[in-house]
């Protein structure tokens, strides 16, 4: 059975892997998951493990109610493979986070399902998000 | 990411166009149960707009042989729009395109009207958003189903809101634009609004209740957000050499143009430049017109960083002083640009989908039926069109007979 980019980037993570798409045409990354490159129109896609490095290009503090588990972070991040993507970064208070900042992917879960989740990525410390 | 960049062969589009501009006039526009309307749905507020729209134009229902619509529910709107108000089109646009639609509908129209397919079209729309509270849950959870993002909900982002606030954060990051910049914007709508017996919101405003609001999504308060209200609106499109035996004074289309980049934010090339760059350039071209003749702007205020992203993008300031103009009341009654001169979406109405009203809106200036509000010199408007979250864009280039 054909798996689509959706399915089988979920697949992925639900098994704690973190991977993103590389073109076989033009090499460029590619994410959110697609069928075809949208920089070339090629169909040859293949999955490579995603660094996990990148930094915060925005990032937004949305209120909730503290009863309903209070606000959160909603960001986007930079990866440093030169694609973008929605996430948040935990273990910090949302309103600290920065634009700029660097941070680092793991992967988490919600609702049994895997999620890619960021956390703030110090000097010394080796990027954990792509193993595997 | 770097800066998007607008391929020339896109603006080679406004060439083809250009034949087209002042070749179709809007000769009739109404309004019907803006604010709040208990007990409308959303196809009696859109009959009432467009009998009223049709009335306007000296015209009957009979005489309607076009029709553009689209709805945020329903997928085939047209058919039932059609349908209930009876009419016959041999030329029929139901392309959806979020709240810029209704000003994307007016290229293809003028090309039908031109072509000779048909001879009268109406542009229509109506939302009970407000009053039907009832089932607003479930419309949300289909909606979900039938449009999904799934690299994006699963971190709970409150669309359209967070995708708005993370443009706002990007925008103060880069070129120091302030919240209280962000804030004029809510400020300069009310006070237009205040001149505007048809606005739903028409209290006094400051920049420190902007500030001081409940925060939705950071940087951007519930003052920094559109309304939610009911609202029904029509326009009818015909042939200039038609309009100009009608009963009113025709407003022309001298440009229009549309773009998309992206459906989701985590998509869009660069959060501080919108595709109004491209649709904004093409539709000036058309119309052989600049941002110094526009004698008012009436642009999709969803949010305030809207108003300061399309300032820009259409070409009024250079990008990343959209802040520094519409400071100390650049855009309010007696400001440097007349923007949104009913209020907008931010103050007067916004039922799901705001771009017929700022048509609408634009109509009404440039045949001097703005009461209070009515600006001295009326000619000229550009009026944009924003749908998604900042993904369509739509600009038309309107003007009176003296334009042509
Ligand atoms: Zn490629």
């Amino acid at each position: 059975m054909h798996m689509t980019a959706q399915t089988h980037y979920q697949a992925e993570l639900d098994a704690g892997r973190f991977r993103i798409q590389q073109c076989g045409a033009c090499s460029r990354h590619i994410f959110p998951p697609r069928e075809l490159c949208p920089h070339c129109g090629a169909g040859a896609l293949r999955w490579t493990p995603a660094r996990g490095t990148g930094a915060v290009y925005s990032t937004s503090t949305v209120s909730r109610k503290p009863d309903a588990g209070g606000n959160y972070n909603v960001a986007l991040i930079d990866l440093d493979e030169g694609v973008r993507m929605m996430s948040r970064v935990e273990g910090v208070p949302p309103e600290s986070v920065q634009i700029g900042q660097r941070v680092h992917a793991y992967v988490g879960s919600k609702d049994g399902r895997g999620l890619v989740l960021f956390a703030p990525l110090r000097e010394a410390q080796q990027p954990t998000g792509g193993a595997a | 990411m770097s800066r998007p960049n607008i391929p020339t062969s896109r603006l080679d589009a406004a060439a083809v166009n250009r034949p087209l501009r002042g070749s179709a006039a809007i000769v009739g526009a109404a309004t019907y149960g803006c604010g709040e309307a208990p007990g409308m749905d959303d196809m009696a507020l859109l009959a009432r707009a467009a009998q009223a729209a049709v009335a306007d134009a000296g015209l009957t229902m009979q005489d309607i042989d076009g029709i553009a619509t689209c709805s945020v529910g329903a997928t085939m709107w047209a058919l039932p729009v059609i349908e209930h108000l009876g009419i016959n089109p041999t030329y029929v646009d139901s392309t959806m395109l979020g709240g810029s639609s209704f000003i994307a509908h007016l290229l293809p129209a003028m090309r039908a009207l031109e072509a000779g397919q048909c001879k009268a079209v109406l542009v229509c729309y109506g939302s009970a958003q407000r009053s039907a509270t009832f089932g607003r849950k479930e419309v949300q959870s289909v909606r979900r189903f039938l449009d999904p993002q799934p690299y994006e909900f699963p971190y709970e982002p409150v669309l359209p809101v967070t995708a708005y606030a993370l443009a706002a954060a990007r925008h103060m990051h880069e070129f120091g634009t302030t919240r209280e910049q962000l804030a004029e914007v809510a400020v300069a709508a009310r006070a237009w609004a205040q001149k505007n017996p048809e606005a739903f919101m028409r209290d006094p405003l400051s920049i420190d209740e902007v500030l001081a609001a409940r925060m939705i999504a950071s940087p951007l308060t519930v003052r920094d957000c559109c309304l939610v209200t009911d609202g029904g609106g029509a326009i009818v499109l015909t042939r200039a050499t038609q309009a100009r035996d009608l009963k009113q004074q025709p407003v022309y289309v001298l440009g229009n143009a549309t773009a998309v980049w992206h459906r989701q934010i985590s998509c869009m090339p660069d959060l501080t430049t919108t595709s109004a760059v491209q649709s904004g350039a093409q539709a000036f071209a058309m119309a052989g017109l600049k941002p110094a003749d526009m004698d008012m702007a009436q642009v999709y205020d969803a949010f305030t960083i809207n108003t300061i992203l399309f300032l820009e993008d259409l070409g009024f300031c250079a990008k990343g002083e959209g802040g520094a103009f519409v400071q100390g009341g650049g855009i309010a009654p007696g400001g440097r640009l007349a923007v949104n001169t009913n209020g907008g979406g931010l103050s007067c109405v916004h039922p799901g989908m705001y771009g017929i009203f700022a048509l609408i809106e634009a109509v009404r200036q440039l045949r001097g039926e703005a009461g209070a509000r009515q600006l001295p010199r009326a000619r000229t408007a550009v009026v944009h069109g924003n749908g998604g979250t900042l993904s369509s864009q739509a600009t038309a280039i309107l003007g009176t007979a003296e334009t042509l």
